[in-house]
């Protein structure tokens, strides 16, 4: 229904409630911090004012552009590691599983886990790769190694690996959607024209599913990006990432201005990255 | 006959991998939650129960898990009352802005927890909320809005909308068709979208470390516990947690999937 002045008074009675909430609690509240990033900071308290400096000391300070650097490269690596394990399985799950039922049980255990304590899941990395940990314990029970290793937890490894677990049903969610989307008669078409299933994959498949892929990555990068359990629970110290920054200038450093700008700039990326992802859907998809 | 070409067989066996990948640290979790060791470590030492029993003496622990029941259980009342009021007023009506609202109130979910956290957190020291439960508790109604909306409307979309008008034409007035058309044909959707809630709030830890006071959740209890190093009561309330939440998002994920019948 389009709003006349006779649908108004339902539509206000319906909506004025949810806007009102959203606009209190939710922009207001993203707005507010954005503005604290232009304040200034006079040990221990912070005072309202309209200036670059945060930004400029964010960007110019190698101890910020290190982490930031090197929290780009986990949240790439992570991507990519979750899509080289996502694509297979939703590939097989659509294509490889006959039976719906099976399917869709297979499809459910994939996604159940996301939503399961991401602490949790974190945490068991932290047992599994320890050095009093499962995979040491093993290690050393079957005689590959004569003494338990140090090697596996405390660094950036543990971290992709970790964060990778956490991550990779976001990843195969979208991929199994679009997969399961495209009409199995374009296959038929393709198979019928002589094309073997590997140029069938490449030309047919793989196109048709770049929807479902710049979906799952943007929402694993983005996530990934801003996560610091991780890199408190298994990463070491050079393990530091924008979130643990974050978690500091509110804490131990009480810098809640830089803290603020450092999270408008986190925002940003992420609405930049949610905005190029719409486009690219919208150019990558194709009328059946 | 089915007949699988070696990079189909690749896909397969990655597949496969994946799959115990993503259970193997769970079933990790729940083994060791039941080993009479203090280390985490093969071969096994034999079974106890002490590190449950361990749990259940910690006062300090179930304290801060009924806060976490406590917190999750109103969150996911007031996302699921102004979730289902938007998602109605959303599918009902066309307005300036529908696109740019729906954007803002998915934001949270695809935006890193801590943002949204830093951004409440200056919001209540702005207006003098101090950091407490309640606080935690506004911050996870609005941060999982999302979820309910999004579940919602999907399910109002899919009504046949005579329905609506038919029970109009018949003289009932919006809360009676509210009531004995709308809410009947959207309830697994809500019941579904509200489990989800309860779960992620009951779980949620980057905007509840930055609310809470003194008073803490379950998660964050454990994570501070974590910092300090590994003690295997931790697997064992985990192994709980893990159990709970898995049936509960089951039974979510089974609702909202369910089609309508009508």
């Amino acid at each position: 229904m389009t709003l006349t002045r006779r649908t108004f008074p339902g539509f206000a009675a319906l909506f004025s409630l949810p806007l009102a909430w959203v606009l209190l609690l939710m922009v207001v509240p993203y707005a507010i911090m954005v503005a604290v990033g232009f304040w200034t900071r006079q040990f221990p308290l912070f005072y309202p004012d309209f200036q670059f400096g945060n930004y400029a000391q964010i960007l110019a300070d190698p101890q910020y552009t290190t982490v930031i650097l090197r929290t780009l490269k986990i949240a790439a690596l992570v991507t990519v590691c979750a899509l080289l394990l996502g694509y297979p399985l939703a590939y097989f799950l659509v294509f490889t599983i006959r039976s719906q039922k099976v399917r869709n049980l297979l499809y459910m255990s994939v996604i159940v886990p996301l939503w399961v304590s991401y602490l949790l899941r974190a945490y068991t990395w932290k047992i599994i790769l320890g050095t009093d940990g499962a995979l040491n314990s093993l290690l050393v029970s079957t005689g590959l190694v004569s003494a338990p290793l140090d090697i596996f937890l405390y660094n950036q490894t543990a971290m992709v690996v970790t964060l990778v677990y956490i991550f990779v049903p976001f990843m195969v969610m979208p991929l199994f959607t679009v997969l399961d989307n495209i009409p199995r008669r374009l296959l038929e078409a393709s198979e019928d024209l002589g094309v073997g299933p590997f140029m069938t994959f490449w030309k047919v498949i793989f196109p048709l599913s770049l929807g479902g892929v710049v979906a799952g990555a943007t929402m694993t990068f983005c996530l990934s990006f801003g996560d610091f359990v991780a890199p408190v629970l298994v990463g070491g110290p050079d393990g530091t990432m924008v979130a643990n920054l974050l978690q500091t200038q509110f804490g131990a450093a009480l810098n809640w201005p830089l803290g603020s700008a450092l999270a408008t700039l986190v925002l940003a990326l992420v609405l930049i990255l949610l905005q190029l992802s719409s486009r690219l859907d919208r150019a990558g998809r194709i009328d059946l | 006959m089915l007949r699988l070409r070696w990079w189909q067989k690749g896909m397969v066996g990655v597949s496969l991998g994946v799959l115990t990948f993503l259970y193997l640290p769970i079933v990790m979790l729940v083994i060791f939650s039941f080993n009479d060791s203090k280390v985490t470590s093969f071969p096994l030492a034999g079974f106890t129960l002490h590190w449950y029993e361990a749990f259940l003496a910690n006062a300090q622990m179930l304290r801060a898990l009924a806060n976490s029941l406590w917190v999750a259980l109103f969150a996911t009342a007031l996302s699921v009352v102004i979730g289902v009021t938007a998602a109605l007023a959303l599918d009902r009506y066309d307005f300036p802005g529908k696109r740019l609202f729906q954007n803002v109130i998915l934001l949270p979910l695809s935006l890193p927890g801590i943002v949204t956290g830093i951004a409440m957190l200056n919001f209540y020291k702005q207006i003098g909320i101090p950091q407490s439960l309640t606080a935690v508790v506004i911050g996870h109604a609005t941060a999982l809005l999302g979820v309910v909306v999004s579940q919602v409307m999907a399910r109002l979309a899919k009504i046949n909308r005579r329905q609506f008008e038919a029970s109009a034409d018949l003289g009932a007035t919006p809360f009676e068709t509210f009531r004995h058309v709308t809410l009947p044909s959207i309830r697994s959707a809500v019941l579904g979208s509200a489990l989800l809630c309860f779960t992620l709030s009951f779980d949620e830890i980057p905007v509840t470390y930055f609310l809470t006071g003194r008073e803490v959740t379950l998660p964050i209890y454990i994570y501070s516990t974590l910092r300090r190093g590994i003690t295997p009561e931790i697997n064992a309330i985990g192994t709980v947690i893990v159990a709970v939440s898995f049936v509960l998002i089951v039974l979510s994920v089974t609702l909202l999937r369910e089609r309508e019948r009508s």
